[in-house]
């Protein structure tokens, strides 16, 4: 029984040498970001900072370079996605297309999409947003509701998505809809769309989350009309083309990073006077995020030798959520600050911020249960 | 990985596969050396994966290592076949000739020293080290100690010094050798890569492999055995809570195998303390997790010395505190991270 592999991989020299360009840009970039900001992880959006990337090349490395790509290797990517995550880089505008959007478009869109779309993502001016939750569907993503019926010249869209990060300031959803409804084939009858954020009869409003932070949106649909030319893919083939798009959304270093400011704050403390249970704290988080490390290369490099590594990439995510989601209660257990919102260290701020988000990893892009029951069925159990 | 890596794989496999019988095993906890499988190992060429193939080794890296005492700990191989890769490397990289038969090492605990003097042309050994591993079976044991101002690597023969046995949980032999001005077969000072602490250190590493085999066992054996067992009418593996608790042991298991065969990269790079000693770390916590949740779902059938599980769990138990436990091993991980600096923390990892 094989059921999962992670080879260990080798970064070229190519791609140590681009490290060093992406550091020396980050210092010149970032300056002296506070360490909260910088917690915010790919959590931050700046426009200016994704034309930035753009104008260096940084986004769409791997895509052909008529579509504005750039040809470079997955792990020349990987470095620079785990560049900035280490750094807290403001990443969000262009990172949602770049991971997802985008390369569901190269496979699956129309020449006519990705000569629009493609090179002003490349660019890092075109941000965004995935509109697959339900308030009905989250987990059971299959069962959603949101109907586009076709009307002549396209789809009429009606229905609600919620939990859409970022739709406020996003250019662009990529949504799956209901095209054909039969109860008894759930997974039938679903297929994705570009939505121009913009259009007439579309409403936001914001969702505001346990912090009192803006980034969640309700995205109401009424007699939307979307243009045939925007729909991606065969009608029906979205939820082949949804899970895929997962596969993207569930591979990268961003599935171990989000604590990463926490630990750094925690070496800055415990520097000062390692005593054992410290020491041993601080060790054993380096341990684990060391092995992570290695874990979600070797995806990296079984994605750039066109594998398919779905159940790897589902058990880095859930061991490395894990390990992200108990940063804050380790710091806790070992140190006892308190957090704080504003006021106090930066230990305290990092440790406030990430102690409210924490929930979330384990949440986002499938919750831990539904990988454990993808890594249950790669042991032959369902 | 490469083809011959692949081949090596397979050779031990199908050699433990046959041979590493329950019987075996059950027979190896009374005290009985397996010498028909010591032979049947030495002879495939298994035992000196890092000595030249002037010496009689294979000529190899410590990544062919990994195979052998990965695939060695998942089928509790009854054998101090990874002291002897590991006491084979230290000899042949200090320029000593390698005895055949099982090797040991010793000290296996980082703050005994055996002790080495001048006497006449030759060297006398004094000391005793506790848990020595196979140290009643082991033909000669290698040691690494300090002389003169030097770190030095010797071979006594068994006879030399007295044995106390002892063993561990999984009734493997952890006995005390005891020197008075013993005579040793050669002593030299250590070859360039062999450092002060190399017992303790690739001790640990191979502990690390043997673990991360031992919870490739764990993994296959609880999954094959949750699509078998039937409760409520159905195999127990298609309750979702058993199979979220095998998705946290493979987890940890995909974890311990990483994490060990980046060590042993390493190994093979040159100094490779920061990354055994995250090794360590990482496999033994996966150890005590891994065995937790092998005998949940395996239930009362598990907890039986009639199933073979315990061959396993009880080796986890033991390997993961010996050659340092969880915690000494962070601490000094920890200290060491801490001494650079938070700055240096992510340049460091991104390094190695």
């Amino acid at each position: 029984m094989q059921t999962f592999r992670f080879e260990l991989g080798e970064l070229p020299p190519e791609a140590e040498a681009l490290r060093a360009e992406v550091r020396e840009f980050l210092r010149r970039e970032l300056g002296d970001a506070a360490p909260v900001r910088r917690a915010h992880s790919w959590g931050g959006f700046d426009r200016e900072f994704s034309k930035k990337m753009g104008v260096r090349g940084w986004i769409a490395m791997t895509w052909p370079k008529r579509y504005g790509g750039h040809e470079r290797s997955a792990l020349e990517r990987y470095v620079v996605l785990e560049e900035m995550l280490a750094a807290g880089a403001p990443v969000s505008s262009h990172w949602i297309a770049d991971r997802q959007s985008g390369p569901l478009l190269l496979r699956f869109g129309t020449e006519a999409q990705r000569q629009k779309f493609l090179p002003a993502i490349a660019r890092g001016e075109l941000a965004f947003a995935i509109g697959m939750s339900e308030p009905d569907s989250g987990s059971d993503l299959a069962s959603l509701r949101t109907r586009a019926e076709r009307v002549a010249g396209g789809y009429r869209v009606n229905g609600t998505k919620v939990w859409t990060s970022n739709a406020h300031l996003a250019d662009y959803m990529i949504a799956t809809f209901r095209t054909h409804h039969d109860p008894a084939k759930k997974h039938e009858g679903l297929t994705q769309f570009l939505v121009d954020t913009k259009l007439a009869g579309i409403t936001m409003s914001p969702i505001i989350d346990l912090a009192g932070s803006h980034h969640f949106n309700m995205v109401v649909f009424e007699d939307v009309f979307v243009p045939e030319d925007m729909r991606v893919g065969e009608e029906g083939a979205g939820w082949k083309q949804v899970t895929t798009e997962l596969a993207f959304e569930r591979s990268g270093p961003e599935r171990y990073l989000s604590s990463f400011a926490l630990l750094l704050e925690l070496v800055r403390e415990v520097s000062k006077d390692p005593g054992e249970r410290a020491a041993a704290t601080v060790g054993r988080l380096v341990a684990h995020l060391a092995t992570l490390r290695q874990m979600s290369l070797s995806v990296a490099l079984m994605l750039e030798a066109g594998e398919n590594p779905n159940l790897e990439a589902a058990v880095v995510k859930d061991v490395g959520t894990t390990f992200e989601q108990e940063g804050p209660e380790i710091v806790h257990a070992l140190l006892g600050v308190e957090p704080t919102i504003d006021t106090g260290s930066d230990l305290q701020q990092v440790l406030g911020f990430l102690m409210q988000r924490a929930p979330s990893f384990s949440l986002r892009g499938g919750t831990r249960e539904i990988l454990r029951g993808i890594i249950a069925r790669g042991l032959g159990l369902r | 990985m490469n083809e011959l890596r692949t081949i090596l794989g397979d050779v031990v496999t199908r050699l433990f596969t046959d041979l590493v019988t329950k019987d075996l095993l059950e027979s190896a906890e009374t005290g009985a050396w397996p010498e028909a499988l010591w032979q049947a190992v030495e002879e495939s060429g298994l035992t000196l994966p890092l000595v030249v193939e002037s010496k009689g080794g294979a000529g190899g890296s410590w990544g062919d290592a990994f195979v052998v005492a990965r695939a060695a700990g998942r089928h509790a191989v009854p054998l101090p076949l990874a002291e002897t890769i590991v006491g084979a490397w230290l000899l042949s990289a200090s320029g000593l000739d390698v005895p055949s038969g099982p090797l040991t090492i010793a000290p296996v605990h980082r703050d005994e020293r055996l002790r080495l003097a001048r006497a006449g042309s030759g060297w006398r050994l004094s000391g005793t080290a506790a848990r020595v591993p196979w140290g009643r079976a082991a033909g000669h044991v290698v040691v690494v100690t300090e002389a003169e101002g030097r770190t030095m690597v010797a071979l006594a023969a068994r006879g030399a010094g007295q044995v106390k046995t002892d063993q561990n949980l999984a009734r493997e032999p952890r006995d005390t050798l005891a020197f008075e001005d013993a005579p040793v077969v050669a002593a030299v000072p250590a070859g360039r890569g062999v450092p002060a602490q190399a017992v303790w250190l690739y001790g640990a590493l191979v502990r690390a492999a043997q673990m991360a085999g031992g919870l490739d066992y764990l993994l296959r054996q609880a999954s094959q055995y949750a699509t078998e067992r039937r409760q409520f009418g159905k195999p127990i593996g298609s309750f979702q809570v058993i199979q979220q608790n095998l998705a946290v042991l493979a987890g940890h298991t995909a974890a311990a195998g990483t994490a060990a065969a980046n060590a042993f990269r390493a190994a093979d790079r040159g100094d490779a303390a920061f990354e055994i000693a995250v090794a360590k770390v990482r496999v033994g916590e996966a150890a005590g997790i891994g065995a937790s949740i092998a005998h949940q779902v395996h239930g009362a059938i598990g907890f039986t010395y009639e199933h073979a599980l315990q061959f396993a769990t009880r080796r986890l138990w033991s390997w993961r505190a010996e050659f340092g436990g969880e915690g000494e091993w962070a601490i000094a991980l920890g200290r060491s991270v801490a001494e650079r600096g938070a700055d240096a923390l992510w340049p460091h990892l991104t390094a190695r």
